[in-house]
Parts: structure tokens; C-alpha cells; sequence
């Protein structure tokens, strides 16, 4: 029954991960930009949170309807005044401009904020649980969560597939010069995909403050547990990422339970052998 | 047979002028304990350790095309090497920098089976994981200090020699020697049949391909070579700091972040960029290094305006303008003194 609350835990995890995730596939899929400073913007939005919270005094749930549309903002600008000029068949200009981005808004933070470990504070709520067996429980936080991450998900799929945005953005990533010829702006088009990889990376970055302690130096590892979400899972799938982001945090809480300092071990290592076994990941996309 | 009326040639007079003049440098840099104090003794061994790092990160990336932000496994590898050996297994400091760089070329073998799976962008960052790989390893090792790491003992120091000055001689010595057998030994890659077919893979890899360059192999060649170099620069590294942990040693912001924007800035794909990129960031840093963060802000910002603005760098700046290299590695099509004219391809070769 141990093991079962620390399996539960981790899916619970994993959808976190998963959303991490599916913001980074967004983008390599629309216009095959990896995102290097992806991690650094879970913070800042998380950051963007806290300072929302304590100017107007709202719930972290509350927050997220002022965080979201500002980091679709900071998005679309940044994919329009930036990165847009990186895009290319040489992969090095994208790499380089989201590292220094990367540096710039850890060094950013640090300096507005310090480098003291802060938590955004969401009340009762935070310690409320379901008691589902002796060993078992299952924390409402988590479970919102995870709810949170599978909505997000379902609702990436659907735009992608059911929407004219989600034509637009399919056939610019299928072939960038037929989609300008056929009336699409391409600068638009990924200016707002970057718009929504942040608007995801809004709501991942203030769930993740709710829940673990944060400071300007945890993005990096953020974008790497969202990369091997996306590995595992296989690329160009979203429910995939979701699986792999289940993966991954179930491959960490097996981890950590056995020794706490094996915690991120297991999740590389479990990231390591899907890539030595299965390199297409998982639940590849089905060609066709 | 008539004798070829051309010659495919590195040097020219002006880069024979400069190489003299490089080499006028070195003699200089050598007899530094001479004439300098022992801050700046200190500076220039870091300041060897960059162009070293920066110079294998631009044969990786600008040349190779291997596009690698995880660089600092083989840094801390190297560093956690010269511990390991010498506190561990009893082995002179001087002989474990070599045989640093061995492992480092020994790990980065199964470590490239996994991470060249991975394309492009996602190469980079697999080879980020492997890196904390690496590093979650190294604090397991509690003979080595775990988490928080551990000091080189006293009667280690005192074995590479017996005078605190003369220790600092000998490890600026090393460093100096190290930066320069490296970028000796790119220079010798990039004139060698790998340095042509490693060209012709910067410039269009797919053409590379189809004119029979084998890709695969030439890409781990090179992977395997600046490990094991990057892996002695490491252990060097840590020789000069005499105190390793894994969050120093595995640092992506001092062993990657730092070494791009070097490359950068100075000029990715030429032999010349990561030591100029390396003069411009010591220089900036010796004059902002009180501002800290902001430093580290402003270098970040710099690194983009470069990439976007002259994505060749300063070096790729002067080059262009004035056709000039210190390094002879451009071939050059001559004639032959004393031949009547160019004959035509079929003749010549």
C-alpha cells in the first residue's frame, strides 16, 4: 500500500511535468524552436504570481487570470521582436538567444528578488486530502493538478485538430513557405504559438510555486524534466507527453522512496533507457 | 607525366608573419613567472583554461556541427578525475590530467550512442541530462565529499611541488601548455583529411554526405576528441582551484553558458573566435565583475545582439574585411614557380 501512494504521487507529478512538457513540444512542433529559457519562464511566471498575489491580494488560482495573458504577452512580443529573426535551417541562432534569455532572467530575478526560496500560500486547500485506504490518500492540491494538466492537454489537442488557429498551425509546421502562400502570416502564426506555450507555461509555473518552494535558479531543471516528458512520451504526441510526463514523475517518487538522493537520478535514468531502447519514444504520432 | 603546375598551400607571408608573432606571444606567456604577479599568473591560467574550453566547443560545434550545451559532464568529469585518481589511487596530479582526458574519451564513447540519437536541438539537450547524470553521480560519491565536495589534501599539493610559488609556476605552466597542445592538435584535425571533410559538414552537410564524407563517423570522432581534451582542461581546472563539488563542477553557466557566448562572440567556426571571444569576456568581466548579476545580464545580452547582428563574431568581422588569419589553415591554390601556365584540371592533378 506504501508503494501505492507513492505511484499515486508520482502520476500526480507527472502531470505537472506533462504540462512543463507540452509548452516545449508546442513550439519544436509549430516552428522547431527548442526553448532553452522554457524553464526560466515557469519561474518568472511563478515570480509574476507571487508579486500579483501581494499587490492585489488574490488566491494563486485567482492570480492566474492576470499571470496567463501577461506571459501570452511576453510571448508573442518576444516571438515577434526576437525570436522570429533566429528561425532558420541553422540550429545554433534559436539555441543561443533562448540561452542568454535563459541567464538574462535568472540574473533578472535574482537581482529583483534575491535568492531566498519563496512559495505562493493558497490556504486550506494545501493540506486538505482524501483518505481513500489506511496507506492511501490522495491531497486535493495534487489532484486539482493533475485535473489542471489533463484539461490543458485535452484542450491543446482539440485547438490543434478542431480549430482554424490549429490549421494554421499544423500547416505552417508541415511546410512554412506553402502555408505563406496559401494567405497565412508566418510571424503571426508563430508569434501566437508562442503566446500559448507561455499561457501553458503560466499556469505549470504558478501550480508548481503552489506546491514546491521556487527561487530564480530552478528553471533549468524544470526544462530538462519537460524535454524528457516530451522524449518519453514520443514526439509530436500531446496525450504521448502526458504519458511521458507520467513516466517520468512515477520513475522519480520509485526513485526517491528507495533513497532520497536517487530522487532525479531514477527520472534520468528512466529517460535514458527509453532512449536507449525505444529512441521514437513511447506512443510515437502515428505517420499519415 | 608532366609535373602539376599547382600546389594546395596553408600559409601565405602574412600568416607566416603572424604565426611568428603568435609564437613571439607564447614566449612571452611562458616567462610570465618572470615578469608577473601572482594574481595575474592566476588570471592568465583561467584565462588559458577558456580559450582551451572555448576552442574544443567551436571544433564540437562550429565545425562539427554537434551543437552541445552539456560540455560541463566532461569539465567535471575531468575535475572529479584528478581527485578521484590522485586522493583514491595514489597517482602524481601531473600524470592524472592525462589520464583524465582518457576517461573522459573512454565515458564519451557510450555516452554519444545514446545522445546522437537525438537531432538538433534535442541533441543539446540530451546532452544537458547526461551532464546531470554525471553530476547526481558525483555527489553520490561520498569518498569524494558527496553533495558538498571535498579539498586536494596538503601532501598531494605539496607533491607537485615543495614551494607555494614554485607550485603556481608549474601549474600556469601546465595550463599554458595545455591551451596550446590543444589548439595545436585542432589546428593539425582541421589541416588533416578529417579537417576537409569536418569543412565541408559545417558548410552543407548533406552535400558532405553525398561526396562520400562519412558523417556518422567523422561526428564521433570529433565528440570523443574534444571530451577527452575538455576532461584534461577539466582536471586542470580543478588543479588551479584545489577544491571540487559537484555544483562547481557540473556548473552549466561557468562550463557551457560562458564557453558559447566566448565562441560567439569571438567567432564560431574559425580558429581564432574563442581566443578573441575569450580577451572580450575577461576583459568585460575584469571591469564589471562588481556588478554581478547585471555582469552576468549584460553578457547574456551581448551574446544576442552577436548572434543576431554579425553572427560571425568579431573575428568573422575582421576576417571578412581583411582576408587575414593568424592560423594557416584556409587551402590556398598556388602556382608553381617555373611552370608555363595553369593547365587545365585533368593535367594538373
Amino acid at each position: 500500500m506504501e508503494w501505492a501512494n507513492t505511484i499515486v504521487q508520482g502520476v500526480l507529478t507527472g502531470g505537472l511535468y506533462a504540462m512543463f512538457a507540452a509548452g516545449l513540444s508546442l513550439i519544436f512542433g509549430v516552428m522547431r524552436l527548442v526553448n532553452i529559457a522554457h524553464g526560466d519562464f515557469i519561474v518568472l511566471a511563478a515570480y509574476l504570481a507571487l508579486v500579483v498575489i501581494e499587490t492585489l491580494g488574490v488566491d494563486p488560482l485567482v492570480s492566474l487570470l492576470v499571470v496567463v495573458p501577461l506571459m501570452g504577452g511576453i510571448g508573442y512580443a518576444l516571438q515577434r521582436g526576437l525570436l522570429n529573426r533566429t528561425l532558420g535551417d541553422d540550429l545554433l541562432p534559436p539555441l543561443l538567444v533562448t540561452f542568454g534569455l535563459s541567464v538574462i532572467i535568472q540574473n533578472g530575478l535574482l537581482e529583483l528578488f534575491t535568492a531566498d526560496s519563496r512559495r505562493l500560500q493558497a490556504g486550506a486547500i494545501e493540506v486538505a486530502s482524501w483518505q481513500l485506504a489506511s496507506n492511501l490518500s490522495i491531497g486535493v492540491l495534487p489532484l486539482l493538478q493533475f485535473a489542471i494538466a489533463v484539461a490543458v492537454i485535452g484542450g491543446l489537442q482539440a485547438l490543434f485538430y478542431r480549430t482554424a488557429l490549429g490549421r494554421a498551425f499544423r500547416a505552417t509546421s508541415d511546410d512554412p513557405a506553402i502555408a505563406r502562400l496559401m494567405g497565412l502570416d508566418n510571424a503571426h502564426v508563430f508569434a501566437l504559438a508562442m503566446a500559448l506555450s507561455l499561457g501553458v507555461v503560466a499556469i505549470a509555473g504558478v501550480l508548481l510555486a503552489v506546491r514546491a518552494n521556487f527561487d530564480p535558479a530552478i528553471g533549468p531543471a524544470r526544462l530538462i524534466f519537460g524535454f524528457e516528458a516530451v522524449i518519453i512520451g514520443g514526439l509530436g504526441n500531446l496525450w504521448g507527453t502526458l504519458a511521458g510526463g507520467i513516466v517520468l514523475g512515477v520513475a522519480q517518487a520509485i526513485g526517491a522512496k528507495l533513497d532520497p538522493g536517487w530522487q532525479l537520478l531514477a527520472g534520468h535514468l528512466a529517460f535514458l533507457g527509453v532512449l536507449a531502447v525505444r529512441p521514437e519514444g513511447l506512443f510515437p504520432r502515428i505517420r499519415g | 607525366m608532366s609535373q602539376p603546375a599547382v600546389q594546395v598551400r596553408f600559409a601565405d607571408r602574412r600568416s607566416a608573419i603572424s604565426l611568428a608573432a603568435f609564437a613571439a606571444l607564447l614566449v612571452a606567456l611562458a616567462a610570465a613567472p618572470v615578469w608577473a604577479g601572482r594574481d595575474d599568473l592566476r588570471l592568465l591560467g583561467e584565462i588559458y583554461a577558456y580559450v582551451a574550453l572555448a576552442s574544443l566547443w567551436n571544433l564540437l560545434a562550429g565545425y562539427a556541427g554537434l551543437v552541445s550545451v552539456g560540455q560541463q559532464a566532461y569539465v567535471g568529469l575531468g575535475g572529479y578525475m584528478l581527485f578521484g585518481l590522485t586522493i583514491l589511487a595514489g597517482i602524481s596530479p601531473l600524470w592524472a590530467i592525462p589520464a583524465a582526458g582518457l576517461i573522459g574519451a573512454l565515458a564519451a564513447v557510450p555516452v554519444a550512442a545514446l545522445v546522437f540519437r537525438l537531432r538538433g536541438h534535442y541533441f543539446a539537450i540530451g546532452t544537458w541530462v547526461v551532464a546531470e547524470v554525471f553530476r547526481l553521480l558525483a555527489s553520490q560519491a561520498s569518498a569524494l565529499g558527496g553533495g558538498s565536495g571535498t579539498s586536494l589534501p596538503a601532501t598531494i599539493v605539496i607533491a607537485i611541488a615543495p614551494t607555494r610559488a614554485m607550485r603556481e609556476f608549474v601549474v600556469y605552466w601546465i595550463a599554458l601548455a595545455l591551451a596550446v597542445a590543444i589548439l595545436g592538435l585542432i589546428l593539425w584535425l582541421l589541416r588533416s583529411r578529417y579537417g576537409l571533410a569536418l569543412t565541408a559538414i559545417r558548410d552543407n552537410e548533406l552535400a558532405a554526405s553525398s561526396n562520400g564524407v562519412d558523417v556518422g563517423r567523422v561526428k564521433l570522432v570529433v565528440y570523443v576528441f574534444t571530451a577527452c581534451g575538455t576532461a584534461m582542461v577539466g582536471a586542470l581546472i580543478f588543479l588551479q582551484k584545489l577544491r571540487i563539488s559537484p555544483d562547481a563542477a557540473f556548473n552549466v553557466n561557468d562550463w557551457t553558458a560562458f564557453v558559447i557566448f566566448i565562441t560567439v562572440i569571438g567567432g564560431i567556426g574559425r580558429l581564432e573566435g574563442p581566443i578573441v571571444g575569450t580577451i572580450v569576456f575577461f576583459a568585460l568581466r575584469q571591469t564589471l565583475a562588481d556588478r554581478g548579476a547585471l555582469y552576468l545580464m549584460m553578457l547574456g545580452a551581448v551574446a544576442i545582439a552577436v548572434m543576431l547582428k554579425a553572427p560571425k563574431g568579431i573575428w568573422g568581422l575582421v576576417a571578412a574585411r581583411l582576408d587575414w588569419q593568424i592560423f594557416p589553415l584556409q587551402r590556398r591554390v598556388v602556382r608553381l614557380p617555373g611552370s608555363a601556365s595553369i593547365r587545365n584540371k585533368g593535367e594538373a592533378t
